[in-house]
């Protein structure tokens, strides 16, 4: 016996930009029945998080709900009064941002905050609502739940901020709890605890929820039913092992099919060859803090090597070591069997030259001021002296090699690009100063699966025909499997286990390889579930002490 | 007893009429989401406002005498509303005009544009050009004395007034219309020149402290300290005092003293900002890529820094060149800074300050010492509109 919950019908949004409404969202019609689990998927922009949003009959700034009804257990909350709303919202429905960190407030303690909904509303007092938490805590498999609560958000880890977040959603028992990315920022192997707690209280307490996310490995563990959109449009909607099994429509089956590029593996390295780029041993600190020891790996000309790892286990420093820009406290780089000045400042123009880097985020990567063409046009100018019409034509020449039309894009700004765009405008300022090792500092995490592995092809591309040697640094074991020669794991400033990429992905592993391999999401709908069979529960919690 | 009373009834007033507003709003437009969701508070400002309205417009309709006495505050206020709404419909005519003339570029600015801003703009270009060609516009010159001394603005011979004067003379018999037009040269020429010298020396060396960092930033920050902890005006008053000294040794016009003075003040201002906003953007990776790619700190400085910092250094310059303008017209008011014969707005509020005094009983003679003063409030309104403007502007573009 089934009973509706919340029936969206024709939802159209439209957003101000330039003193002009746009649509975001066209039409969406969306039917969720009690304790049901829906699962939002689409890249960015295509309206998931405003349809989330509108669920709570609530729009962002500069966004307005432009018709259709979202009625709620009976009450259309578009058109309901504020204090209606008031009521509803924090009660009746919940919601889970993606950034628990920016969400909670840094001035009050965990347990504060998640007793201040229920005292609002009158549903218990606030003694009971601090036992009600700690017993959420506790069920969300917090460590120490019944101290937890009084820290304060900075003195617990990202993973553990989520799952106090939801427990403060589940605080009044809502119907409905609205989850937008909510482990997105996370790593691979704190995402799985979340997923499995938020998996667990929300079957305890047969909460309804929507699930929103890009990733569809982690929708396919969570949800019931999942609905694919693409710009503020309905693509499809199925039961979840039908959609990931037999997927009807053409956009949703080349979402099924990105994680499929795989490059040829390439013939072994030669013994005795010189490495293009040799770490020897460095180890580098911040200020007294010391992030790096002896990190020791080599890179070879036309290859690349992945740098594995989750956050805080020194990739970028490792990164930032090679460039200079952290001058290593031992050891050193060398260069085709030159020793690199440790300070980028001492290095000559020609040694800059060779070594490049491209950033994660290409947002703050490219000068918003200056012109596609001045951006990849400086280097070029710098260190080959080009003016003129011959820098021009370079710079034409450097589109072309990224698949961009030169005479569209060449007096653009990087605000009038997409993501994807922006990212391969990085990859041309790196290529024209015509290095012989480029440094991919997580270059595609920042984008969507579909423009990430264009992306990837354009690098392995580049690589085939400008035998470039790359150092990939990424957490996504997906795209170390699509691109990587050879794979590095470090943790905690250490290199845990190297070797070729071939040798990595079979058994057997060290543990902590093991644990990350494992932990990347399948598209197997049985995939959690087995795992934490597998792993049984206590060894998440292991994992999360080692972590700490 | 019936103050009380008259006390209690007004209290009771405030809390039944905005209730009442809001309940036959409700009752009269079907429950409109505008009246439904209207806090108590809201409908009490619309009722208070709607009030101050209506005093507002009585008022304006009483009449300019009684018994032969003109009632200033009325004139004044009738004065102040036309000169409102005239600003408003001339600000409107420019932002048409600037709609239907001029390149694609400028006519999608000024659709764009606020109609705040579009008198900013019109005041600011007016001013402009009133001060490049103040000696073709000015009847006569600054320096010129006629015969006639103290004739009231106005124009009108019945009322003391010459039309050859139409903004009346000063005590010495100046031209006061000549001498506005040349204190726009004199007063918003200096302020001009001094806010881009400070602007220069404060925002390169706020710059380089950002990229440079450490004890260079520490020297820079710490003197900046010191020398913002010092009241501004009374450090340039004891600069000013030391430099008149100066500028009778050295024979050199004690106007440049000035300039260099509000300038060395006014750009620790801008030095402290331009830091801040540097600091912002020398952490960005593209800043890395160039410090990388091994750019010297000029380029650095002046091509990857500056053109990021241009919105909030540009609305900062107009507020600066406000507080210099006021600054430079507060030491002429106070006799260090322009010295006469030169025409200066706050030279001239001074001098003819006590015909203020003639408010109550001959207003038009009390608008003499009003005219400069109203200049300079006209120039501070409109930069500040201008840049209140581009603020929005910038803080639009980063979204």
């Amino acid at each position: 016996m089934t009973q509706q919950l919340l029936k969206i019908r024709g939802l159209k949004i439209e957003g101000k930009s330039d003193e002009v409404w746009s649509p975001i969202v066209n039409w969406i019609d969306l039917d969720l029945q009690k304790g049901e689990v829906l699962g939002l998927i689409g890249e960015s922009g295509a309206g998931k998080s405003t349809v989330g949003l509108a669920a709570m009959g609530f729009t962002r700034d500069g966004c307005r709900i432009s018709g259709g009804t979202v009625d709620f257990d009976g009450v259309d909350l578009v058109a309901a009064s504020a204090a209606v709303k008031r009521n509803m919202l924090g009660k009746r429905i919940a919601y889970v941002a993606q950034s628990a960190a920016a969400s909670f407030n840094p001035a009050h303690r965990l347990i504060d905050q998640h007793t201040e909904a229920p005292t609002q509303h009158k549903i218990r007092a606030n003694a009971e609502s601090e036992l009600d938490g700690m017993e959420l805590y506790r069920r969300l498999r917090l460590p120490d739940p019944e101290n937890i609560g009084f820290r304060y958000p900075h003195q617990v880890s990202g993973g553990q901020l989520q799952r106090a977040m939801t427990a403060m959603a589940m605080s009044c028992r809502p119907d409905l709890i609205i989850f937008d990315e909510p482990t997105t920022a996370l790593d691979v192997t704190t995402q799985i605890e979340v997923l499995a707690a938020i998996r667990d209280i929300v079957e305890q307490f047969d909460t309804a929820a929507i699930y929103i996310s890009h990733d569809l490995a982690v929708v396919a563990q969570m949800a019931d039913r999942i609905k694919v959109l693409l710009r503020g449009d309905e693509v499809e909607e199925a039961e979840t092992r039908a959609m990931l099994s037999a997927p009807c429509e053409d956009y949703t089956k080349s979402l099924w099919a990105v994680r499929s590029f795989q490059r040829p593996a390439k013939p072994a390295i030669s013994a005795g060859a010189t490495p293009i780029v040799s770490l020897k041993k460095i180890s580098a600190a911040y200020g007294k803090s010391p992030v790096l020891f002896d990190v020791p790996f080599d890179i070879h000309a036309g290859r690349t090597v992945a740098v594995v790892g989750e956050s805080g286990s020194g990739k970028s420093t490792t990164a930032r070591s090679i460039t200079g820009l952290l001058p290593p406290s031992q050891g050193h780089v060398e260069f085709n069997g030159e020793v690199l000045p440790l300070d980028y400042r001492k290095r000559s123009k020609d040694q800059l030259r060779q070594v490049q880097m491209i950033y994660q985020m290409a947002d703050t990567a490219l000068n918003p001021r200056s012109s596609i063409g001045d951006i990849i046009g400086r280097p070029v100018q710098f260190y080959s002296g080009l003016t003129g019409i011959a820098k021009r034509k370079r710079v034409e020449e450097l589109l072309v090699q990224i698949e961009l039309e030169p005479g569209q894009y060449i007096d653009r700004l990087p605000s009038e690009l997409s993501g994807g765009q922006k990212q391969r405008i990085g990859i041309a300022r790196a290529l024209a100063a015509e290095p012989q090792f480029i440094i991919c500092d997580e270059v595609t995490s920042a984008l969507d699966q579909l423009v990430a592995e264009g992306i990837l092809k354009l690098l392995a591309q580049l690589q085939d025909d400008l035998s470039l040697s790359y150092m990939f640094i990424t957490h996504d074991l997906a795209t170390v499997r699509a691109i990587s020669d050879e794979v590095v794991v470090m943790k905690d400033g250490k290199v845990v286990e190297q070797g070729p990429k071939a040798e990595m992905f079979q058994p057997p592993h060290h543990p902590y390889t093991d644990l990350l391999l494992s932990s990347v999401p399948e598209m197997d709908p049985d995939w959690l579930t087995n795992l934490l069979n597998g792993r049984g529960v206590d060894n998440i919690g292991d994992a999360a002490v080692g972590k700490m | 007893m019936s103050w009380l009373m008259n006390l209690i009834l007004i209290l009771i007033a405030t809390a039944v009429v905005p209730w009442v507003f809001r309940f036959a709003g409700q009752k009269f437009t079907g429950n409109k989401p505008f009246f439904r969701d209207m806090p108590f508070a809201v409908a009490f400002g619309y009722v208070a406002g709607l009030l101050v309205l209506i005093a507002a417009v009585s008022y304006y309709f009483r009449p300019l005498e009684v018994n032969g006495v003109p009632s200033a505050g009325v004139i004044f206020f009738r004065w102040a509303v036309q000169g409102f709404i005239g600003f408003a419909i001339v600000a409107y005519l420019f932002r048409l005009f600037g709609r239907a003339v001029g390149t694609a570029g400028t006519r999608k600015l000024f659709r764009a544009m606020p109609l705040t801003a579009a008198f900013g703009v019109l005041v600011i270009l007016l001013y402009a050009i009133v001060s490049i060609f103040a000696g073709s516009i000015a009847p006569y010159g600054q320096e010129e004395i006629f015969a006639n001394a103290n004739i009231v603005p106005g124009g009108n011979p019945m009322m003391g007034g010459d039309p050859n004067f139409p903004l009346g003379t000063d005590q010495i018999g100046r031209d006061i219309y000549s001498r506005l037009i040349y204190g726009a040269q004199n007063t918003v020429g200096i302020a001009f020149a001094t806010t881009c010298l400070a602007f220069f020396v404060g925002g390169s060396l706020g710059f380089l402290a950002a990229i440079v960092g450490g004890w260079l930033d520490q020297i820079l920050s710490r003197a900046v300290d010191v020398l913002m902890a010092i009241p501004a005006l009374i450090f340039a008053l004891l600069l000013m005092t030391i430099a008149s000294v100066w500028s009778n040794q050295l024979g050199v016009d004690r106007t440049i003293f000035m300039v260099l003075i509000i300038a060395m003040i006014d750009s620790t201002r801008v030095y402290r900002l331009s830091r801040a906003v540097g600091q912002n953007i020398v952490v960005m990776d593209y800043i890395e890529a160039a410090k990388l790619r091994g750019e010297g700190m000029g380029y650095l400085i002046f091509k990857e820094i500056l053109p990021n910092a241009t919105a909030p250094l540009l609305a900062e310059f107009g507020l600066r060149f406000c507080f210099v303008f006021l600054t430079i017209a507060s030491l002429s008011f106070l006799g260090v800074g322009i010295q006469p014969p030169l025409a200066d707005w706050g030279t001239m509020v001074k001098d003819l300050s006590q015909f203020i005094n003639f408010a109550a009983f001959a207003p038009n003679v009390a608008t003499a010492p009003l005219l400069a003063a109203g200049a300079i409030a006209l120039l501070t309104v409109a930069v500040n509109f201008v840049v209140d403007w581009m603020l929005h502007k910038s803080s639009g573009l980063k979204d």
